[in-house]
């Protein structure tokens, strides 16, 4: 009876042995590594928005407040995405007849809101609120970077939650399972 | 160091002259050759009882991916009971699989050479125990797809499975229990599939079965090997015997509830996975013995070997009954006294209380005879009430505590749905698919270790000749 196998076979068996063991080992060593990529993040990636809206124009050139636009953020969850009547009082007179704003004249007119691209999303679960670390001291920057240098605003930070938690614990802020998940 | 090497107190204990260990005058030949038969032909019993397994995998296919597409709302349970059937099974199962270390690493390590007729069976049986058990707290998650938020890795989340809690004690029970008895199992198969590759009647038969014996030749060199190295892994599984059910057991011991709130919960319960375990192996043993002409090689000294384990079981399993009841009495204590002295006895579940005494402290009592314990019949039927009476403990356990509590806002009857029944009896159906899969396509007999007991009584019937 012959030899079921060639001698080849050999090499290729112990080959497959240490594939095998570099896939049970590697797969999941990529896997956490693939999440904690800004592709899994999705983080530094800009968002196209429906206005070529320029933060470093109004907030480094103009030195507009934050809070002058995302107004509700010391009193609400959500620090809040300006309504278009917002503009109307700086861009009634400058940049008035601009063909970059008709969108948001026609919005002010209609009165139907621009429909702005979200950028930090939150999955649902998580019931983050901006007053309570605003009016903790938190500043914009320490979660959003440096939005001032931002043609087009990125996140800027993780938002995983390892990353809330990392913070949380060195503030000395509450970790319970219930200040997020509810 | 081998098996051989311990201190031999007798190769051939439970053995007698009524009862030999092996029956016929066998040759190496002719015993490979009954072995390895049910690997080339197969019968229309065969096929008949593949075709009803799959039919019951089927089932469980369907119940499951339909729990899984709707939640787990199709099932019964809700607060105040919410384990139910899933934790039930669970633990019936996972309990079911330890006769098959027990009786391959405990009894290896006794030098109990009998064992080596019915080890792979009960290995077998052990690991498709261990894929359905493993099936129902996965499905209890509510959410399968994140089972491996159970398990301790770096996650981007910043934090560990909660370690006081039972879901993640489970898991490392578990798949250190499958990994042990998945290696020893495949570790005890090599030479046996060397010998299904050389006498395999296709090229491509002989390859698969030469690529799984992993290049064996049987030289003094691997054989060497081999037995330290299965000596090495009896002695790691040894323990799991004990610690996986006790784990298991710490589950319900951990929580307040009367009926779970018991220090004599590990012992209880390892003796009653055994228990179920044995009635399994025999429920197996018995028609594989028959329909593939094995009663040479599994002979009555086996049956009346495993009687007797299964008599002894059941007493130790009586007695917990007994200890457990006497101390909800004695601890004085008004939720205890009522769950074990009038809700399990009298209460809505109390068939399930019953049957359970009936089947697991009364049946084995036949096994006082010696007639009895070698009568395949009743073997057979002992078995399958064992089975039952250990299902019933379980659903006892676990419903009857967690029905009524101590607060009667919490109190609540529990009915299984018709997916509850279906999963329950899907799971039926995976294992003996399983089961049959496995005696098509493995050796249901260690033939290396029957052949070398062969051996060692011819070679003590030769001393005992001449000394004579």
């Amino acid at each position: 009876m012959a030899a079921p196998f060639p001698r080849w076979v050999n090499t290729l068996a112990r080959a497959t042995l240490i594939a095998a063991v570099c896939t049970l080992v590697g797969v999941p060593v990529a896997l956490m590594a693939w999440v904690r990529t800004p592709n899994a993040t999705r983080r530094f990636q800009p968002v196209a928005q429906p206005i070529a809206f320029d933060h470093r124009i109004h907030v480094t050139g103009q030195h507009i407040d934050c809070q002058y636009c995302h107004f509700s953020v010391e009193r609400a969850a959500s620090a809040g995405i300006p309504p278009s009547s917002t503009c109307v009082p700086c861009h009634s007179t400058v940049w008035m007849n601009s063909s970059a704003l008709s969108l948001v004249r026609q919005s002010v007119a209609t009165g139907t809101p621009l429909h702005w691209n979200r950028v930090n999303a939150l999955p649902g679960f998580v019931y983050f609120n901006h007053a309570i670390h605003v009016n903790k001291g938190i500043k914009c920057e320490n979660c959003h970077g440096r939005v001032e240098r931002m043609a087009r605003v990125y996140q800027a930070a993780p938002l995983t939650m390892s990353w809330c938690v990392d913070c949380h614990r060195t503030v000395r802020a509450p970790t319970n399972c219930t200040t997020c998940h509810r | 160091m081998s098996a051989a090497a311990l201190p031999s107190p007798g190769i051939a204990q439970p053995a007698s002259d009524e009862w030999p260990l092996m029956r016929g005058d066998p040759t190496d030949a002719s015993l490979t050759d009954a072995v390895l038969a049910p690997l080339w032909h197969s019968s229309p019993a065969w096929w008949a009882l593949f075709a009803f397994s799959a039919a019951g995998t089927l089932l469980l296919l369907g119940t499951v991916a339909y729990t899984v597409m709707v939640g787990i709302g199709t099932w019964g349970n809700n607060i105040p009971v919410a384990w139910a059937f899933a934790i039930t099974n669970f633990v019936w199962w996972i309990g079911i699989g330890h006769a098959g270390t027990f009786i391959s690493a405990f009894l290896l390590l006794l030098n109990q050479k009998w064992r080596g007729s019915i080890n792979r069976v009960a290995e077998a049986m052990t690991i498709f125990a261990l894929v359905n058990a493993a099936l129902f707290p996965l499905l209890h998650l509510g959410r399968p797809w994140f089972f491996y938020w159970l398990v301790p890795y770096p996650a981007t989340m910043n934090v560990w499975p909660n370690f006081k809690s039972a879901l993640p004690w489970d898991v490392a029970a578990v798949t250190t229990y499958f990994t042990v008895s998945l290696l020893f199992w495949f570790l005890g198969l090599v030479p046996d599939l060397a010998s299904a590759r050389d006498r395999a009647p296709t090229l491509l038969r002989r390859r698969v079965y030469g690529v799984f014996a992993m290049g064996w030749r049987g030289s003094g060199f691997q054989w060497q090997r081999y037995r330290v190295a299965y000596v090495l892994l009896a002695g790691l599984a040894t323990p799991l015997v004990i610690s996986v059910h006790s784990v298991v057991s710490l589950d319900f011991s951990i929580a307040q509830l009367p009926g779970w709130h018991s220090t004599i919960f590990p012992p209880y319960f390892v003796v009653g996975a055994i228990y179920s375990g044995l009635a399994m192996v025999l429920i197996l043993l018995l028609p594989v013995r028959r329909a593939f002409h094995l009663s040479g090689i599994i002979t009555e000294a086996h049956l009346n070997a495993i009687a007797k384990l299964m008599l002894a079981m059941g007493l130790m399993l009586a007695y917990s009954y007994v200890i457990e009841t006497f101390m909800a009495w004695y601890s004085a204590d008004a939720a205890e006294r009522y769950t074990y002295l009038v809700g399990r006895p009298f209460g809505p579940y109390a068939v399930a209380y019953w049957i359970m005494t009936v089947l697991n402290v009364l049946s084995p009592q036949l096994f006082w005879s010696k007639r009895l314990r070698t009568n395949t019949a009743a073997l057979f039927l002992v078995s399958v009430g064992i089975l039952t009476g250990m299902w019933m403990e379980r659903f006892l356990i676990i419903v009857t505590s967690l029905n009524r509590d101590f607060l009667t806002s919490s109190w609540h009857i529990y009915m299984p749905t018709w997916v509850d029944w279906g999963i329950l009896a899907g799971s039926f159906g995976l294992f003996g698919f399983l089961f049959l899969l496995f005696l098509r396509f493995v050796p249901s007999v260690a033939i290396s270790e029957v052949k070398s007991l062969r051996l060692e009584l011819a070679s003590r019937r030769r001393a005992e000749s001449s000394h004579a």
